[in-house]
């Protein structure tokens, strides 16, 4: 049997259905594994400076609450910040407490020489401030800078879809700040120590 | 009671489900052995075994039905998708809302398609189209070996009879969204739909086992692809009209990867309906007609389940489980892939048609009516797929929502229309443009007067062009009609004297042009959001609409709150026009809401209402105050948009009715 | 009774549904200007909702972003900025209609590329014509008319 123009032609469909098919089995791996989300929404700005956000003004006046947050916040950081935007009404945020609590007390022991020190910053996401007050005293006052984002146009310029979300801001002169990871969802030890961990490590 | 209940008991259904699973097999294999060996007594059992198959699945139906109307919250199914409170209907309709009940459909509509080719009269003098025994039992074997895998995918990994315990007071309640009177009908007519391609897909498959597709065979196998077409077309028509009559904010069409699922199928079963023709009259295309039977198939099996496997990122998708997806993968590389393997194969040995295509012939046009129809069905298929695919290969997440798919289907819809307005004035082989000229005057005259009326009545001049298409279109089939009237003899001039297959096309084609009307007419819809308290007037494209009243009522499972209104002539003194109501449902159980909108059809437009929210205000006497939003409408033509998807389906099924010469002769039989 | 059912539809409709109603205070006064604003809105994606535009969604994001579009509109600034303005936050998933790039290229392309392919493989069925029996003459059409009457 010799190869024609019409052999060719006819196993092309064969050839087509078996590209969407082994497509469809690494989609359902990826599925199955967790690495493949087809509702995953990739926001730009990783690799990005800090956008240009509205000043947010802090929780309340008195001099215990951390002051609020700016754009102009980010310009002259020593070190990396980790950017939690988070409400006291979003479940995983509440789940998300432990982690945090536990995350703001090891940063408090003196670091060991080789990681950066980061600093925990917040930004609470259309929030009332008696239940955001509420939510940090359970997470053990971890923020040192807290901006209340009220009407919710700053988590828009920083490109939030839902609470919890994370970024990972390294010091930057030029630009002032940039994000280095984004992370959305609640964030864990896990992911801290796949994604922030290794960053912390570069920073001399 | 007690005995029936015993006797169609859910371990009896899962038995039968078990049983049918084996005829399945059997149906599949036996016959085939039979027709190898030529063994007749073997090739006689493809239909006793089909007809068992059917039985021992309705059975396990009245089974199912049976413990869902006994609220059986024993039953997994049962305790997810139903509760002590449901209406009886929706405990019925209910069944088949979810990933094991819609298999069980599926399987189901199969056998009954089995049954209906093993019911199908043997071939006699009367009825020579009928199918030949020993072809129906090759079919019914091929649909056999299809059924089998599916009914084996029922009992392991998506089984309807599963038993929990310990056992709940009471079910958790159905999406109140599903329970609509539409909903209940759409998926098994959409179901039929979908299950009937696999018998064109059988013939297929049986065509190049034999090394032959000629034109005996595609006649058979017209009447298949016809019925299941209209049913697609009827179940895809009732979908749209639910999303419009029931999601409430007075679209109709959202291309959401489950609504390109059913398109993608029928536009493929389209161009087989009109390649079957060919290859029927001019013994052409027989390589094409066959992908097109196989592929029309391969993807009303993915529109059915790779939907819910949760790739595509749907409103529809329903819970996945990783099993699941895989065993459906298989079965579709098993069925789809198997087959155009086979195809690529045996295709080639195909006998290579002699003679060409003239470019001005119906086979032509029919020709470039599949180039077309594919190239729409390649656009869906791609911005369907391609977030995923992007996804996966490059991590880069984009969106391909409505306004792609308006900006690429719209261009190639219009070449479409003009081409179903020519071809069928074009006779067969050859047509002279002295003859074609005078045959299309008429519909040409119709269309081109026209023009002003047309972009004076329609708001944008693409909704004018295209609905001076699809008057093109319309008046076409009319004036074919009329000239092959007045083509028949003089006494003879009755309108049910015209072949079937010529009113059955004609109604097809006036069909899409009611319907792209219709679009066109919803491209000038009017819409006005107001918060009213009662007693509010508003005017809407030269009418007053009232907001009389608001008022509250108890449903079996919900609490409704109701707005009255009263919609007049000109303004708040004219007669009055009509009534709407519109609710809002709340189901305590779910803690979810619907909107149920009111819609007053109106042979040149809808009205239409929903009810958004209600709010409570206090004035500074304590007096409380009600306001709604509300969203009215004025959709000019909408109802023409399913009307016209009705008038395809039915039309196209007059084809399966005898034709009269039968008619005639069974006649003369009688009166012998 | 009438109010108790009201009060409770009230408490829970504070739950987001997709697919509402929104409330008209948030339309803009001039109707060009807020049909100009429908027809942006129309274009981005609900991030919250599933294949839905800002503009059906009743999400409180999508209702925000509205709100954002038609601020912007006042403020004099053009769809191609509103857009690419949201692009720039959202990145790309923000748009139902995918811009032209190198990676959806085989998506607009898709339609002439596939038209494209068809018209070369029927090129060569046309092509056969050539070679086809000649054209029936005038008496045999005739006959044939006459036969396609009768089927």
């Amino acid at each position: 049997m010799t190869l024609t123009r019409r052999h060719l032609l006819a196993a092309l469909p064969a050839l087509g259905a078996a590209g969407l098919g082994v497509g469809f089995v690494r989609m359902l791996h990826g599925l199955n594994q967790g690495h493949f989300d087809p509702r995953a929404i990739n926001t730009p700005l990783t690799g990005r400076p800090v956008p240009d956000f509205p000043a947010l003004p802090p929780l309340s006046d008195t001099p215990s609450s951390p002051p609020g947050l700016t754009r102009g916040d980010f310009q002259n950081i020593k070190q990396p910040i980790l950017l939690f935007i988070w409400a006291s009404w979003c479940l995983p945020c509440v789940e998300e407490i432990p982690f945090i609590r536990h995350l703001a007390t090891s940063l408090a022991i003196p670091q060991s020489s080789h990681t950066a020190p980061l600093a925990l910053w917040g930004l609470c996401y259309k929030d009332h401030p008696t239940q955001a007050a509420h939510w940090l005293e359970q997470a053990g006052h971890p923020f040192t800078r807290l901006g209340m984002d009220r009407e919710g146009q700053a988590a828009i310029d920083w490109g939030v879809t839902g609470v919890p979300e994370t970024f990972l801001i390294m010091p930057d002169p030029q630009t002032g700040g940039r994000i280095v990871w984004h992370g959305t969802g609640s964030l864990t030890d896990t992911l801290y120590q796949a994604h922030i961990h290794p960053q912390l490590e570069t920073v001399p | 009671m007690a005995t029936l209940a015993t006797i169609f008991c859910p371990e009896g259904g899962h038995f039968a489900l078990a049983l049918a699973c084996a005829l399945a097999f059997m149906q599949g294999i036996l016959p085939l052995i039979g027709l190898r060996r030529a063994e007749s007594p073997l090739i006689t059992l493809a239909r006793p075994l089909a007809l068992s198959q059917c039985l021992a699945l309705l059975f396990a139906w009245a089974c199912l039905i049976i413990a869902s109307l006994g609220d059986d919250f024993s039953l997994k199914l049962i305790a997810e998708t139903s509760a002590i409170n449901k209406p009886w209907a929706y405990k019925i309709a209910g069944l088949w809302g979810n990933h094991e009940g819609s298999l069980l459909l599926w399987v189901t509509l199969l056998s009954l398609w089995c049954a209906g080719l093993a019911l199908l009269p043997a071939p006699t003098t009367a009825r020579p189209e009928a199918l030949p025994p020993r072809l129906r039992a090759r079919i019914l074997a091929l649909l056999g070996l299809v059924g089998a895998g599916f009914s084996l995918f029922c009992l392991t990994a998506s089984n309807p009879f599963l038993r929990l315990w310990p056992v709940p007071a009471d079910g958790m309640g159905m999406n109140p969204l599903l329970q609509d009177p539409g909903l209940a009908v759409h998926p098994p007519l959409l179901y039929s739909g979908y299950v009937g391609f696999a018998v064109p897909f059988a013939f297929a498959i049986s065509a190049l086992l034999e090394g032959k597709a000629d034109a005996l065979w595609a006649r058979y196998m017209r009447p298949w692809v016809i019925s299941a077409w209209a049913l697609l077309t009827l179940g895809i028509t009732l979908g749209s009209w639910w999303s419009y009559s029931v999601l409430g904010w007075g679209g109709y069409w959202f291309w959401d990867p489950v609504e390109n699922a059913a398109l993608i199928p029928w536009l493929t079963g389209t161009a087989l309906l009109h390649s079957v023709l060919v290859v029927e009259k001019r013994s052409l295309l027989q390589g094409w007609c066959l992908l097109l039977a196989i592929a029309t198939f391969a993807f009303s099996l993915s529109g059915t389940f790779l939907v819910r496997s949760g790739i595509l990122n749907s409103v529809h998708a329903f819970a996945n489980d990783p099993a699941r997806g895989l065993f459906i993968l298989g079965l579709l590389g098993l069925y789809g892939g198997g087959s155009l393997l086979l195809f690529a194969i045996r295709a080639p040995a195909l006998p290579s048609p002699q003679t060409g295509f003239s470019p001005l012939s119906r086979e032509g046009a029919l020709l470039l009516n599949n180039i077309l129809l594919c190239t729409l069905c390649a656009v869906v298929l791609t911005g369907t797929l391609y977030p995923p695919f992007m996804q996966l290969l490059f991590g880069r997440t984009l969106s391909v929502g409505k306004p792609f798919f308006d900006a690429t289907t719209i261009p190639l819809t219009l070449p479409l229309l003009a081409i179903m307005g020519v071809s069928v004035a074009l006779p067969w082989r050859q047509a002279r443009t002295d003859k074609l000229l005078p045959r299309l005057a008429p519909a040409l005259l119709v269309t081109a007067g026209n023009i002003l009326p047309a972009f004076w009545l329609f708001p944008t001049p693409l909704a004018a062009f295209s609905a001076l298409l699809a008057l093109w279109v319309i008046s076409a089939a009319l004036c074919d009609l009329i000239l092959r009237l007045r083509s028949l003899p003089v006494g003879d001039r009755k309108l049910h004297h015209l072949p079937r297959s010529l009113w059955a096309a004609s109604l097809a084609h006036i069909g899409v042009g009611v319907t792209i009307l219709g679009l066109c007419g919803m491209a000038g819809s009017q819409e006005r959001l107001i918060e009213a308290r009662p007693g509010t007037h508003t005017t809407l494209t030269g009418r007053d609409w009232e907001l009389t009243a608001l008022t509250a009522h108890h449903g079996p499972n919900y609490e409704a709150v109701e707005a009255h209104l009263t919609i007049r002539h000109h303004n708040a003194h004219g007669p009055i026009l009509a009534t709407l109501t519109p609710e809002i449902r709340l189901f305590p159980q779910q803690g979810q809401r619907t909107l149920h909108v009111a819609i007053l059809h109106r042979p040149l437009e809808d009205l239409y209402a929903a009810l958004g929210s209600v709010k409570e205000e206090h004035d500074p006497q304590g007096q409380s105050h009600y306001t709604a939003i509300l969203r009215l409408h004025e959709n000019p033509l909408a109802s023409w948009i399913w009307l016209g998807g009705i008038i395809m389906a039915l039309g196209s099924g007059l084809h399966l009715l005898p034709a009269r010469r039968r008619l005639l002769r069974m006649k003369r039989q009688v009166q012998a | 009774m009438k109010r108790l059912i009201f009060a409770l539809l009230l408490l829970l409709f504070s739950i987001p549904a997709c697919l509402a109603v929104d409330t008209p205070d948030e339309m803009l006064p001039d109707p060009a200007l807020e049909q100009k604003a429908q027809q942006i809105g129309q274009q981005l994606r609900c991030l919250v909702c599933q294949n839905e535009s800002i503009e059906e969604s009743s999400a409180p994001l999508a209702k925000d972003l509205r709100h954002i579009v038609r601020l912007q509109l006042q403020q004099g600034r053009s769809p191609k900025d509103i857009e690419a303005w949201m692009v720039q936050r959202y990145g790309e998933f923000i748009r139902l209609r995918p811009s032209f790039s190198a990676v959806t290229a085989l998506l607009w392309l898709m339609p002439i590329l596939s038209l494209m392919v068809a018209l070369l493989l029927v090129r060569r069925l046309w092509h056969r014509s050539a070679s086809a029996p000649a054209p029936l003459t005038p008496e045999e059409h005739r006959i044939l008319d006459s036969l396609l009457k009768k089927d």
